[in-house]
């Protein structure tokens, strides 16, 4: 029977809406939503291979609980029934025994993210913690630092804006489907494109405006942006004095950071550091300052973060048409959210997180997501307590928290792993049980709830039944919870049940979506008057001097420290990235994208490469204090001689995923477990390597 | 030559490959072959810029074939309505005849069946009056279908577009 289904991608975290065609039981063809502006039928390469993904026999196919030593691939096939019970048996001894803060569960955040959040809280556990903070915990804290709302309650207008500057978020080919092609769109109509990377990237090739920055250097650089800005009054004089707080301390901070002083931290021009502030000042508040992942990831991240956010208040940006704004809810278009289960009444937890996030000894990042790289640390000192098990559910701490020997240390204390996902993922092959989840074509999922200019909600619909012994994780984490008397959190025997629940209240129904794949709650974009904004900071201004920072003992406006240049001529900064053919560590293996990238490489500067003796694809050994490894080299003049660059999520130990199994290296392997000890985010760029030619 | 022209705004490309993808999976095709190809030029440095170029490279459907010409099996024909040069899987005998001929190394091997595949304009779909895979698909929109005179009116307005420049207009 041939049927058309609207549903949601997730061959990566952006869930573009899709059309999914089903025939005699088989996904025929998928194509971006139609009806979805922005979207208009697009995918991206990843959002393409969902049916080469679908039907790669090399997922894991049932339920499997381990027979030989961790991470040995011995695998024996159990039933849903068994597998269950065997975790549920354990967690119960552990909670028994140790408490139920010695569980803990990291996630990549999805929809089904309030049905594990609820697990965790009905259990006790504080530990709920998600890859996030990897991503950008100091955006986030940035982002309440100065408006008082985290990073998720911020957009970005691409569609309208004059004139937009990226570091190096290479958005060409770190790809979400309406991002793109809005930008792109803008750019068509004369918007002008600043990129800054230490690397030549896909992005930079359609810029206006490249620097090659030296690595490490963007704050030096905004610095001198905002002394220009404020020395020249290019700002916008009327925003600033009405929503600003702390412009003056500002401009005697930036008095020193001279375009001059920055020329020589950054090898930009100061002349055209001058130009640049000049330029696009004519177009706010029209411009875009991108704050978001990427760009310079050092232990000082949230101030670079922070500089960032502030051109943009300075440039009157904020709530701007073409700027950044703030993301509306249902509740602005007088509508209701769908219901969470974490809305639901749970006993009250005593115990500290492992991160301590939001207590005074790591105040600021935000406990919601907690702070990733912090699990090996507390797991090895086992402060503020033991931990004893760790549910991954699709993310892979391996692979994805700097230095994986030291994070596999940590795992080897732990009495317990349980992996949720649909992937040999090197977590799942580390665990003790693997309990396979439904691809995003077999499962009905949780409501999206988009919050935007228009809000509006999604719902994933199961295309096709399970290829294979598989659930979806909602149900996974329902039957584990029925076994350890938590199952009445669970109010839903199947997905439509939940969906259903979640529904409640909203005046939409499940049938609502089924003519275009979502529902609005209203029909204009909503800007809010610029007279009245509603910061939540306690002043109720953009704080530039801020309350969140120093009431918690730091500084608004610490001096800059100076970057450090590799010590020899055979180091270098270890920079990373994305390409447009994977998502992060997880596509590796799907057979489509597997062809077009089956490795990575280290990118390495022509000159350096010369002198060091090595060759264009030749093999080469990375090594850092915590790891090295083997890697073919790419040597080529596009990118900073200070800087060696490779693509994250290569280098796969799971045997079974044979296509990706031990094909290029893994960043995570040499990376140094440090990170911003403010915002929360993972140093990623503050790993020095050394090269030499195998 | 088919009637139709595909074309593809170099300037939106981003070279992502996702019209390779769609392709394939629209046709089913194993690892190898690929009826279209995006080829990455560059980067250089142009007036202080690094660029570079992303070259569509499918069928071009020529007006006299080469693969036409020298399939010995009548595989590889050239369809009379519309002009769009496909493969007859059942008459490909995989002999490679085509590969050889064509200058711009469009027919593909299909190591799975040991015939040959290529771009036929996704006629199915043309057929079933859609756009073709890659096109539907393309994430950036920057490839277009259409009869060959309409493509021309596309790229002329395109370029005008491009060109033009109010600021030394003497209007
Ligand atoms: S960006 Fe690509 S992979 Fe991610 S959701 Fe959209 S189409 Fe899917
Ligand atoms: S899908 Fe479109 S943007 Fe991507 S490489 Fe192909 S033609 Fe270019
Ligand atoms: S027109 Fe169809 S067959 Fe030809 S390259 Fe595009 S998707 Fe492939």
């Amino acid at each position: 029977m041939d049927k058309e289904v609207f549903s949601l991608c997730f061959m990566c975290s952006v869930r573009c809406p899709i059309k999914v065609k089903v025939k005699d039981g088989h996904v025929d063809w998928i194509e971006g939503n139609p009806h979805v502006a922005g979207i208009d039928g697009s995918l991206c390469p990843r959002g393409s291979a969902g049916i080469s993904m679908l039907y790669d026999d090399q997922r894991v196919q049932s339920p499997l609980i381990r027979v030989g030593e961790r991470g040995s691939g011995n695998w024996r096939k159990a039933s849903w029934e068994e597998a269950i019970d065997y975790v549920a048996d354990r967690l119960k001894d552990i909670k028994d025994k140790t408490g139920a803060h010695s569980i803990a569960l990291c996630e990549r955040a999805q929809l089904a993210t309030h049905v594990s959040k609820a697990f965790l809280k009905a259990l006790g556990s504080p530990n709920y913690f998600s890859h996030d903070a990897l991503c950008k915990g100091s955006v986030n804290t940035a982002c309440r630092s100065l408006f008082g709302y985290t990073d998720a309650e911020v957009g970005i207008h691409y569609g309208e804006t004059k004139h937009i500057v990226l570091y190096g978020r290479n958005i060409f080919e770190s790809l979400a489907v309406k991002e793109v092609k809005t930008l792109m769109a803008a750019l068509e109509k004369g918007a002008r494109l600043t990129y800054i990377d230490p690397r030549v990237t896909v992005t930079a090739s359609k810029a206006h405006r490249y620097w090659m920055i030296r690595p490490g250097t963007d704050l030096a650089l905004n610095y001198a942006l905002i002394h220009v800005i404020l020395k020249e009054r290019l700002y916008d004089a009327g925003f600033v004095s009405k929503w600003v707080h702390g412009v003056n301390e500002l401009r005697d901070f930036v008095e020193h950071y001279t375009p001059e002083w920055a020329e020589k931290e950054t090898g930009i021009p100061a002349g055209e550091i001058i130009a640049l502030a000049r330029e696009i000042s004519k177009d706010r508040p029209s411009v875009i300052f991108h704050y978001g992942y990427r760009g310079a990831s050092h232990q000082n991240e949230i101030y670079m973060r922070r500089s960032i956010l502030m051109l943009n208040a300075l440039m009157g940006s904020v709530e701007a048409k073409g700027g950044i704004f703030f993301k509306k809810g249902p509740g602005e278009a007088g509508g209701k959210a769908a219901r969470k289960l974490v809305s639901q009444e749970f006993p009250k937890i005593d115990m500290p997180r492992f991160d301590k996030a939001g207590t005074k000894d790591f105040p600021l990042p935000d406990p919601n997501h907690g702070v990733a790289q912090v699990f090996p640390y507390a797991v090895l000192n086992e402060d503020p307590y033991p931990i004893k098990a760790l549910i991954a559910y699709r993310m892979d701490p391996l692979m994805s928290i700097a230095d994986t020997a030291q994070t596999k240390k940590a795992l080897d204390k732990l009495d317990l792993i349980v992996t949720i996902d649909i992937n040999y993922s090197d977590i799942a092959w580390y665990s003790d049980v693997i309990l396979p989840e439904s691809t995003y074509l077999e499962r009905t999922d949780c409501i999206q709830q988009m919050n935007g200019l228009k809000p509006q909600m999604f719902l994933r619909k199961k295309a096709v039944e399970p290829r294979y012994d598989t659930l979806e994780g909602a149900i996974i984490l329902k039957r584990i919870g029925e076994k350890l008397g938590i199952g009445h959190y669970f109010p839903y025997e199947t997905m439509e049940d939940l969906v259903n629940w979640q529904l409640e209240g909203t005046g939409f129904t499940q049938t609502d979506f089924e003519k275009k794949g979502f529902v609005a709650y209203g029909s204009d974009q909503i800007f809010w008057d610029r007279e009245n904004l509603p910061f939540k900071t306690p002043s109720k201004k953009i704080e530039f001097k801020s309350s969140l920072l120093e009431n918690a003992g730091f500084e608004s406006f610490p001096e800059y420290q100076p970057v450090k240049a590799p010590e020899d001529n055979d180091r270098f900064r270890l920079v990373v990235g994305r390409s447009a053919i994977h998502t992060h560590v997880s596509t590796q293996n799907v057979p489509y994208l597997n062809e077009l990238e089956s490795e990575n490489k280290l990118w390495i500067n022509t000159k350096k490469a010369g002198q060091l003796g090595i060759k264009n694809n030749a093999l080469v050994e990375v090594a850092s204090s915590c790891g090295k490894g083997r890697i073919k080299a790419f040597v080529t003049d596009f990118i900073h001689p200070e800087a060696v660059f490779m693509l994250h999520g290569f280098g796969h130990e799971a045997g079974r995923a044979k296509r990706s199994f031990n094909k290029g290296l893994s960043d995570a392997l040499i990376q140094e477990n440090v990170y911003d000890k403010i915002g929360g985010s993972p140093a990623y760029h503050d790993t020095f390597v050394s090269v030499k030619p195998l | 030559m088919s009637k139709y022209y595909l074309f593809q705004d170099t300037r939106t490309c981003i070279g992502c490959h996702a019209c390779e993808i769609q392709c394939k999976s629209n046709k089913n095709l194993p690892r190898g072959a690929k009826p279209c190809q995006i080829i990455q030029v560059g980067p250089k440095m142009i007036n202080g810029l690094p660029k570079m170029s992303f070259i569509f490279m499918p069928c071009y459907h020529c007006e006299d074939p080469w693969c036409v010409s020298t399939c010995p099996t009548g595989a590889m024909q050239k369809r009379s309505s519309d002009g769009i040069v496909f493969v007859d899987k059942e008459l490909c005998v995989g002999c490679k005849t085509c590969i050889s001929a064509c200058p711009w190394g469009a027919p593909q091997w299909n190591p799975e069946t040991g015939k040959v595949e290529k771009c036929d304009y996704c006629k199915d779909r043309l057929d079933a009056g859609l756009k073709p895979a890659c096109v539907t698909l393309c994430t950036t929109g920057c490839l277009t279908f259409g009869l060959a005179e309409d493509m021309t009116q596309t790229r002329r307005v395109r370029h005008a577009e491009a060109s033009a420049s109010f600021e030394n207009s003497s209007f």
